[in-house]
């Protein structure tokens, strides 16, 4: 039983928690202007990257808040948590929570 | 009456404590602080039961969770299956038999409790032998908050098989005083019985502690029976000890044969002696220690037999003042006997450098009478928590065993499970281990003073013997038993490798080694060594199978724990629910809720009280208890603007006291729930969802508030059980309300459809009630909204106004037939995640005018276009009697030719209509629409039913009865 720290609520049980897939996969501004293909890549499509990957948890169980997080998908390890809003860490401030 | 192999004194066992118990229909006694199995040996039985293959007879071979053999039923005072005797601790009326492999689960419901509790700790020790209680001391003194746990009954562990003495007092006083003091000490929980049989992420620790087991009969019902600890440790210790390793030969596997070591054991721990003769066979110093204990205590030992070239000197020595004949470069090729082994058969080994490969026989094979042979094959390091905690395994090639390698940053190990023999070097690591535990948490050990022990370096090197060299017999089955409990020989290992397997994961599952209760603990490695010498590779080559939790095996109800029954999916229920118990309903779950299905009268089944309702609803006046119904209330300076995304039609242009239908869809255009939406102000809604939605429906809302538009000013929360709802139907149903409501003007201009308004009810001081015109039937109907706390008043206020118009209560079925007749869809029934509102025939619902809204952009999507997509459809049966099965298949051809079939689609809902005086249905049908008036077929068992593909709309086209 891994441990998710919430950034509002600290270290949680991951069955706390929600998984919402990859982050920063933003709702286009203008749908309607977007080709089929490129809907399709918004709707259908995610990446499924061998490392680190910005995903999106929800804390359900706990404040059923949103928030991001960096997870090594080989590892399961969350290098970093960030709220909502705020800009996914780089690889320099990551390797600072890692260590 | 003193079992006949219990020796007068020793052990630690409670001598005035005798227990009474039956195996294998004997009658027999033991004492407080036996295991079955030291029991049953001190009565002389080693014969427990018959192997699950060969049906041969199988003994004791261990004293602990290792034991390959001892696998029993208990009968009283619970059946229980599957156990090791040697694992069963004993208690009074205990009744049991021996098990071939195989046991009977109990038929009656277990009545005992099971439960779980949290822990969380700085450390966490795993062993109370002498490696694991330095540990533990040393982070307690430190101020660390530690966990202990253990398997047995009593600390000491390895101690327990000998007679050890520590700073020159027998060890006992030395660990009693030691578990005094962590008992004593605030912080420090110390957990007997207790078995860590998972290491998970991040410190987490599954453990299972059996609190009541040991009492049997005695045990108290309030008390839970077992429990498991869930420990999450900053640091963990294991300190889990070593597993002796036997050896193969023939014949390995009759009852008297055992570990030398667990004979020790059963000898210290239980004052019991395996039988009257012993031969040792020894790869090993630690096996002449067996020979010489058992010879102190009275054990005729005829002989060890050494597999090494050379017998240590010292050993040799002292075996020799006791008469034991040593009889070095030798080894066991066989034995004889039945139920017990009688003789064993010694010969020359053929090899002299020592090394494993070189060992052969060589010379006539020698006939030595006994009644017990031990044998001792080396330790195994207990590295099974290690390597799921993410540790790596070393093969060492001078222990013949996997000993950590790379340990995780928060897990250390000590003692015998590091592969160190030697007493003082465990309790050196064990408090080394304990040190930077505790340094890693922040404590600050202080010197902890090692207890003195007596040096035992070992005189010689043991050696690695996985089997006593030698072929299968031509003409009889193989009896080299790697696997005892699975009835594995070396054959078997061999037509594994034979067949072209090399992985140690496939030979596991060719042969079924390692898959039976014990998990392969003593059998692993060997099946591992046995392997290497055939293909001819290095062990260290080889990768050891995964060990995975559970370490020793755990009762599903103790993973269930208190999580049984009602508390394992509680049920919810409404307001109004022990009504409907007395009415006599019946029940339909749906999601948790328990939702009245239909309300038979006396005598009526469920057709007819369906039938019956309906006809109450469309002609007179019926209710309904809608309670379940989700509801969000959502408000906010931007609630309109965010329920214009959610939807597909407009509520932003919803005029405050009047309710809205809405469709909601995915990003991908399907539909994923529906429901009305009330304006209640021009900054609040109330938003209601379908039954088994609600959350769901929450959580979208949620999702997008959060992530998406967190700049809109809207707050959304369930107020679901905050309301009960009524749904007052049929043509009188204006009449019940005026009734009750008689400050509300009920006419149909003053409240016109889809309009709400809050009045007071004449039912008690202070009742008010928000009335809601909406029509889930088509007929006239009013949907009354009380606070839940005024349900069951209100209800019966309702039932006693509407008595004079013959009021019916109705429940879903009637609910779905009403709906179904005006082909209104329920979303997860007419729906699967792959229907659009196009689909459903309701692009009324979808506005045009909207820039955008959650799904919209894939309405333009070329699949959503088809002009095959499946829509829904109508169906009446030619025979009006015939009731279509939901879910049978359409298709177009009224000869079934061999399969494939092209299906059309499918039936999602079906009844028997009151108001048509017919059965009838709605499906998805591939190009649906296009296809009304069309005959097609479901098949149904081994014939074909016609249908006429109809509108979904099949009563009331018009919706003239909406108004009354």
């Amino acid at each position: 039983m891994q441990l998710i720290p919430c950034p509002w609520c600290g270290p949680r049980e991951e069955a706390e928690f929600h998984y919402g897939g990859q982050a920063h996969v933003a709702y286009p501004e203008d749908p309607g202007a977007l080709t089929d293909q490129e809907w399709a890549r918004f709707v259908f499509f995610r990446d499924n990257p061998c490392g680190p990957f910005a995903e999106r948890w929800s804390h359900s169980a706990g404040c059923r808040r949103w928030f991001n997080a960096v997870r090594d998908t080989r590892t399961y390890e969350l290098l970093s948590v960030y709220r909502v809003g705020e800009p996914r860490p780089d690889a320099s401030e990551r390797d600072e929570v890692v260590s | 009456m003193s079992a006949a192999f219990r020796l007068p004194t020793g052990g630690h066992v409670d001598r005035g404590t005798e227990l009474r118990f039956t195996f294998n229909g004997r009658s027999m006694t033991g004492y407080r602080g036996d295991t079955l199995a030291s029991a049953l040996l001190a009565n002389g039985e080693h014969r427990i039961g018959t192997s699950v293959k060969f049906g041969r007879p199988r003994g004791i071979v261990a004293a602990g969770s290792e034991d390959p053999t001892s696998l029993v039923q208990i009968e009283q005072p619970f059946p229980e299956p599957m156990l090791t005797a040697t694992t069963v601790e004993l208690y009074d009326g205990l009744v049991a038999h021996g098990l071939p492999g195989r046991g009977r689960l109990a038929d009656e419901p277990d009545p005992a409790r099971y439960d779980a509790k949290h822990a969380h700790c700085d450390v966490l020790v795993v062993g109370t032998g002498p490696a694991g209680l330095m540990a533990a001391l040393t982070a307690a003194r430190g101020g660390a908050r530690v966990v202990v746990v253990d398997e047995q009954s009593r600390a000491g562990g390895a101690l327990l098989g000998t007679r050890e003495y520590l700073d020159e007092r027998p060890w006992t006083e030395w660990v009693d005083d030691t578990v005094a003091e962590l008992r004593g000490t605030p912080g420090v929980l110390l957990l007997e019985r207790t078995t860590a049989f998972g290491v998970y992420q991040d410190g987490f620790v599954l453990a299972l502690q059996r609190r009541t087991d040991h009492l049997g009969f005695d045990a108290p019902a309030h008390a839970a029976r077992q429990r498991v600890w869930r420990i999450r440790a900053a640091q963990t210790v294991l300190a889990t000890g070593a597993h002796e390793r036997p050896v193969v030969f023939a014949d390995n596997d009759r009852p008297g044969i055992m570990l030398a070591g667990s004979a020790r054991t059963y000898l210290h721990r239980y004052g019991v002696l395996p039988g009257t003769r012993a031969v040792v066979f020894a790869t090993d110093d630690s096996a002449y220690a067996a020979a010489l204990d058992l010879a102190n205590a009275g054990m005729e030992v005829a002989a060890v037999v050494d597999a090494r070239p050379t017998a240590p000197r010292l050993l040799r020595a002292r075996c020799c003042a006791h008469g034991i004949d040593v009889r070095a470069g030798h080894v066991v090729t066989g034995t004889e006997g039945g139920d017990r082994v009688s003789a064993v058969h010694v010969a020359p080994a053929a090899g002299s450098d020592g090394s494993a490969d070189a060992i052969g026989t060589a010379g006539a094979a020698d006939t030595i009478d006994c009644d017990t042979l031990l044998v001792g094959g080396g330790w195994n390091p207990v590295v099974h928590l290690f390597s799921q905690a993410g540790g790596t395994l070393r093969y060492d090639s001078r222990l013949g065993a996997h000993v950590p390698g790379q340990a995780p940053a928060t897990v250390r190990v000590a003692g015998s499970a590091t592969g160190a023999h030697d007493l003082s070097a465990c309790l050196r690591q064990g408090w080394e281990a304990g040190c930077e535990a505790a340094l890693a948490t922040g404590s600050r050990p202080d010197e902890v003073a090692l207890p003195a022990s007596e040096p035992r370096a070992g005189e010689q090197p043991g050696l690695v013997l996985w089997r006593v060299p030698g072929e299968a017999p031509r003409d009889a089955p193989d009896t080299r038993f790697v696997d005892l409990q699975r009835d594995a020989t070396v054959s078997d290992v061999l037509r594994a490798t034979g067949a072209g397997l090399s992985s140690l994961e496939h030979v596991k599952r060719y042969t079924t080694i390692g898959t039976a209760h014990d998990q392969g603990k003593t059998s692993g490695t060997i099946t591992a060594g046995i392997v290497a010498e055939a293909l001819g590779v290095e062990l260290s080559d080889q990768r050891p199978t995964t060990f995975r939790p559970p370490y020793t095996p755990v009762p599903f109800a103790a993973l269930a724990g208190r999580d049984r029954g009602e508390l394992h999916d509680p049920a919810r229920v409404t307001a109004v629910h022990a009504w409907h118990v007395a009415r006599g309903a019946l029940f339909e779950d749906v999601g948790q809720w328990k939702r009245p299905w239909y309300f038979p009268l006396p005598g009526e089944d469920m057709d007819t009280a369906v039938l019956r309702e309906c006809r109450a609803a469309r002609e007179g006046v019926a209710l309904m208890d809608g309670s379940t119904l989700g509801k969000i209330d959502v408000q906010g300076r931007d609630a309109g603007r965010f329920l214009d995304m959610l939807y597909t039609n407009k509520m932003s242009g919803l005029r405050v006291g009047r309710i809205r239908y809405g469709l909601m869809c995915g990003v991908d255009g399907m539909v994923i729930d529906d429901g009305t939406v009330i304006r209640l102000a021009e900054d609040r809604f109330l938003v209601t969802t379908t039954t088994g939605n609600a959350a769901m429906v929450l959580d979208w809302m949620e999702e997008w508030l959060q992530t998406e538009w967190p700049h809109l000013d809207v707050y959304a929360a369930s107020v679901t059980e905050h309301w009960a709802t009524f749904p007052l139907v049929g043509p009188r149903s204006r009449d019940v309300l005026a009734a009750l409501a008689p400050g509300l003007d009920v006419g149909n201009d003053a409240f016109e459809f889809m309009a709400w308004r809050d009045t007071v009810l004449d039912v008690g001081p202070g009742v008010t009630a928000r009335v809601c015109r909406i029509s889930f039937s088509g007929e006239l109907a009013y949907e009354i909204n009380v606070t839940a706390w005024h349900g069951p008043a209100v209800w019966e206020a309702l039932m006693a106004a509407g008595e004079a118009y013959g009021i019916t209560p109705y429940g879903t079925e009637t609910m779905h037939v009403l709906r179904a007749e005006k082909g209104y869809p329920i979303i997860g029934q007419e729906t699967d995640a792959t229907v659009t509102p196009q689909d459903l025939g309701m692009a009324w619902a979808v506005s045009k005018k909207k820039a955008d809204f959650l799904g919209k952009r894939s309405f333009d999507r070329a699949e959503n276009n088809r002009p095959d997509r499946k829509q829904l459809v109508g169906l009446l049966p030619l025979d009006r009697d015939v009731r279509l099965p939901e879910g049978a298949q359409v298709v177009d051809t009224d000869d079934l030719p061999e399969p494939p079939v092209r299906m059309l689609g499918h039936v999602t809902s079906s009844y028997r209509s009151a108001a048509l005086d017919r059965t009838f249905a709605l499906a998805v049908v591939r190009s649906g629409r296009e296809r009304v008036g069309e005959i097609l077929h479901v098949p149904v068992g081994d014939g074909l039913v016609p249908v006429t593909v109809t509108e979904s709309v099949l009563y009331d086209k018009e919706g003239a009865r909406r108004d009354g």
